[in-house]
C-alpha cells in the first residue's frame, strides 16, 4: 500500500510526459526541469516520512508506518536514484566533462551527491539479513539518514533562486525529527508513550 | 533594417505564424531527442541549419507562444514560473503613464500612448537568456529605447537611465510578500540605452504584451540576462550617478550591474556556460553577449568583465 503510494507520483509523472496536452496537466515548458523538481522533492519527502517513524510512534502511540519504514526507505532511494539519473543522463547527457567540472565546481551538486552516495548503503544493507548481520551497527550505520535528509535540504536550499521558503520549511521539519529523536524517551505515566521493542 | 509601420494583422495570419511556429519546435524538438546524450551538435552556436540573420531578427525558430506567454519569472505575480500566467489578469494596463524624471529637459507624467507617439514600431526577433541558465526567442514588437530617449531631452549629466516597474500589491499579489525589495528596479549606462538593440517593447508575436510578460510597456536588452528587461515601467529616470537594481541589490555576489550574458562567468552556484533553449532537450552552449557580441563588446572594450558582471 505505501509501495502504491509511492509510485503514484511516478504514475503521475509518466502520464503529464505522454498524455499531458489530453490531461490538461502537462511537465509545462521546462519539462526536464520539472522531472528533476518532482524526483527530487519525492526523495525528500519519503526521507523525512523514514524519519518521523520513530517520533510518530514514541510521542503518539502510533505505530502503523513502523513496519513500512524499510519500504519509505528504499522510495526515498529510488526516487534519489531516478533524481540522479535525470540531471545525469538527461540534463546533463552524461558528458563526462560536463560531470566532472559539475562535481568539482557546483556546491549543490557536490552535495546532492554526496546524499545519494550516503543513501546507497542504506538502501544495500535494508535486508533482513543485513540487519541481523550487522546488529548493533546496523543501528549506528542508519543514523546515517539523518545526515542524508540534512544533506538533501542542502542541496535543495543551494539550489532555488530566491525562494527559500520551501526548503527552510524541510529543513525546519528534518531538525524537529532530530530533536524529537534525541529527546528523552517517554517514561511510565508519559501520554500515550508505550514502549516498544527495538529503536 | 526593414522597418515595419504598425499594421492590423489579421487573425488568419496570426494563426498560420503559430503553425508554423509549432513546426519549427517540432522539428528543433524532434533533432533535440535524436542527439539527446550525444550533446548539442558542433556548431550548433552557428546555427547552420537557420543562419544567423541579421541581428535585429535572428533566424532561429521562435519559441512557442504558449510557453513564451506561460513560463515566466515575474515575480510580481508569484514565484512560480506559472503564477504570473494565472494572477497577471489583476493588472490593469489601460490607463498607463510613465514618469519621466531626473536629467531631462521637461520632467513630468506622460501617458504610454504620448510617450510613443509618432515613432514607427519595429519586429525584432530576439533571444532571451535568463540568468537561470533557460532562453527563449522572442519576436517583440516596440521602438528604439534611444528614440524615445532622444525626444526627452537628456541634459549632459544623463549618464544612466534608471526604470521602475509598478508597485500596487492590490494588483500584483506576489508584492504583499517582500520576496524583492519593491518596487522593482533595472537601470543601464546611458550608451548600452543608445544601442541600436535595446527596445521598449509593447506587443510580441504580433499582438500587444500579455499581462504576464510585461504589458503595456517594458525594456528588452537581448545581450543581458533576463532579468535586466524590467517589465511594466512607470518610471523612466536619467541620472547622473549609477542607479541601484533590485537583484543586484539583492545578492551583489550573484546578480551584477551589467549582468551581460558570459559564458567565462558563471553563477557562484550553478554555471553559465550552456543553456536550456526552451522547447529543445538537450543543452547547448551559451554565447558571449548572447550571441550579439558584434554589437555591444565595443560598449565594454577595457572592462574586466569577471569583476563588472
Amino acid at each position: 500500500m505505501v509501495t502504491a503510494a509511492g509510485l503514484a507520483p511516478l504514475a503521475a509523472l509518466g502520464a503529464r510526459a505522454a498524455f499531458g496536452d489530453a490531461l490538461g496537466w502537462d511537465l509545462g515548458a521546462n519539462p526536464i526541469e520539472e522531472v528533476s523538481h518532482e524526483t527530487g522533492i519525492w526523495a525528500l519527502r519519503f526521507l523525512v516520512a523514514t524519519l518521523a517513524v520513530t517520533p510518530l510512534r514514541r510521542f503518539t502511540g502510533w505505530s502503523a508506518l513502523a513496519p513500512q519504514r524499510r519500504t519509505l526507505g528504499l522510495l526515498a532511494f529510488g526516487w534519489a536514484t531516478l533524481h540522479l539519473l535525470t540531471y545525469a543522463v538527461l540534463d546533463v547527457g552524461l558528458d563526462p566533462e560536463t560531470l566532472r567540472e559539475d562535481l568539482r565546481e557546483r556546491t549543490y551538486i557536490a552535495l546532492g551527491f554526496a546524499t545519494w552516495c550516503g543513501l546507497v548503503p542504506l538502501a544495500l544493507t535494508s535486508t533482513r539479513a543485513a540487519t541481523r548481520r550487522l546488529g548493533a551497527r546496523w543501528v549506528t550505520l542508519h543514523r546515517l539518514a539523518y545526515l542524508c535528509a540534512a544533506g538533501g535540504v542542502a542541496h535543495y536550499f543551494w539550489l532555488v533562486k530566491q525562494d527559500v521558503g520551501p526548503p527552510l520549511a524541510y529543513g525546519a521539519v528534518v531538525a524537529a525529527l532530530l530533536a524529537l529523536r534525541l529527546a528523552p524517551r517517554g517514561r511510565r505515566g508519559a501520554p500515550a508513550a508505550r514502549s516498544a521493542p527495538g529503536a | 533594417m526593414l522597418i515595419r509601420t504598425r499594421r492590423e494583422i489579421p487573425a488568419r495570419e496570426i494563426t498560420d505564424e503559430r503553425l508554423v511556429l509549432r513546426r519549427r519546435e517540432f522539428l528543433a524538438g524532434a533533432a533535440g531527442l535524436l542527439l539527446a546524450g550525444c550533446g548539442p551538435p558542433a556548431g550548433a552556436a552557428d546555427r547552420p541549419d537557420f543562419g544567423p540573420g541579421h541581428p535585429f531578427r535572428t533566424n532561429e525558430a521562435p519559441t512557442e507562444y504558449e510557453k513564451a506567454t506561460g513560463y515566466n519569472n515575474f515575480y510580481e505575480f508569484g514565484t512560480d514560473k506559472e503564477d504570473p500566467a494565472r494572477l497577471a489578469g489583476s493588472l490593469r494596463t489601460k490607463p498607463w503613464s510613465v514618469a519621466v524624471e531626473g536629467e531631462v529637459a521637461k520632467p513630468g507624467s506622460v501617458p504610454l500612448e504620448d510617450l510613443l507617439r509618432g515613432l514607427a514600431l519595429e519586429e525584432r526577433v530576439y533571444r532571451l537568456r535568463c540568468v537561470e541558465a533557460w532562453s527563449m526567442v522572442i519576436p517583440w514588437r516596440g521602438v528604439p529605447l534611444g528614440s524615445v530617449l532622444a525626444r526627452l531631452a537628456p541634459t549632459s549629466r544623463a549618464k544612466w537611465v534608471s526604470f521602475e516597474t509598478l508597485f500596487d500589491p492590490a494588483q500584483m499579489p506576489g508584492q504583499r510578500t517582500a520576496i524583492l525589495e519593491w518596487p522593482y528596479r533595472e537601470a543601464l549606462r546611458i550608451d548600452e540605452a543608445m544601442h541600436p538593440l535595446t527596445i521598449l517593447a509593447t506587443g510580441m508575436y504580433g499582438r500587444d504584451l500579455p499581462n504576464q510578460n510585461g504589458a503595456p510597456l517594458r525594456l528588452v536588452v537581448p545581450w543581458k540576462y533576463g532579468f535586466k528587461s524590467i517589465k511594466s515601467i512607470v518610471r523612466i529616470r536619467l541620472q547622473e550617478t549609477q542607479p541601484a537594481t533590485t537583484w543586484h541589490a539583492e545578492a551583489p555576489s550573484e546578480y551584477g550591474f551589467y549582468a551581460n550574458v558570459n559564458p567565462d562567468v558563471d553563477h557562484p552556484r550553478w554555471s553559465q556556460r550552456r543553456e536550456r533553449r526552451i522547447g529543445e532537450l538537450s543543452r547547448r552552449p551559451t554565447l558571449p553577449f548572447n550571441g550579439y557580441a558584434d554589437e555591444v563588446a565595443g560598449l565594454y572594450a577595457g572592462m574586466d568583465l569577471a569583476k563588472h558582471y
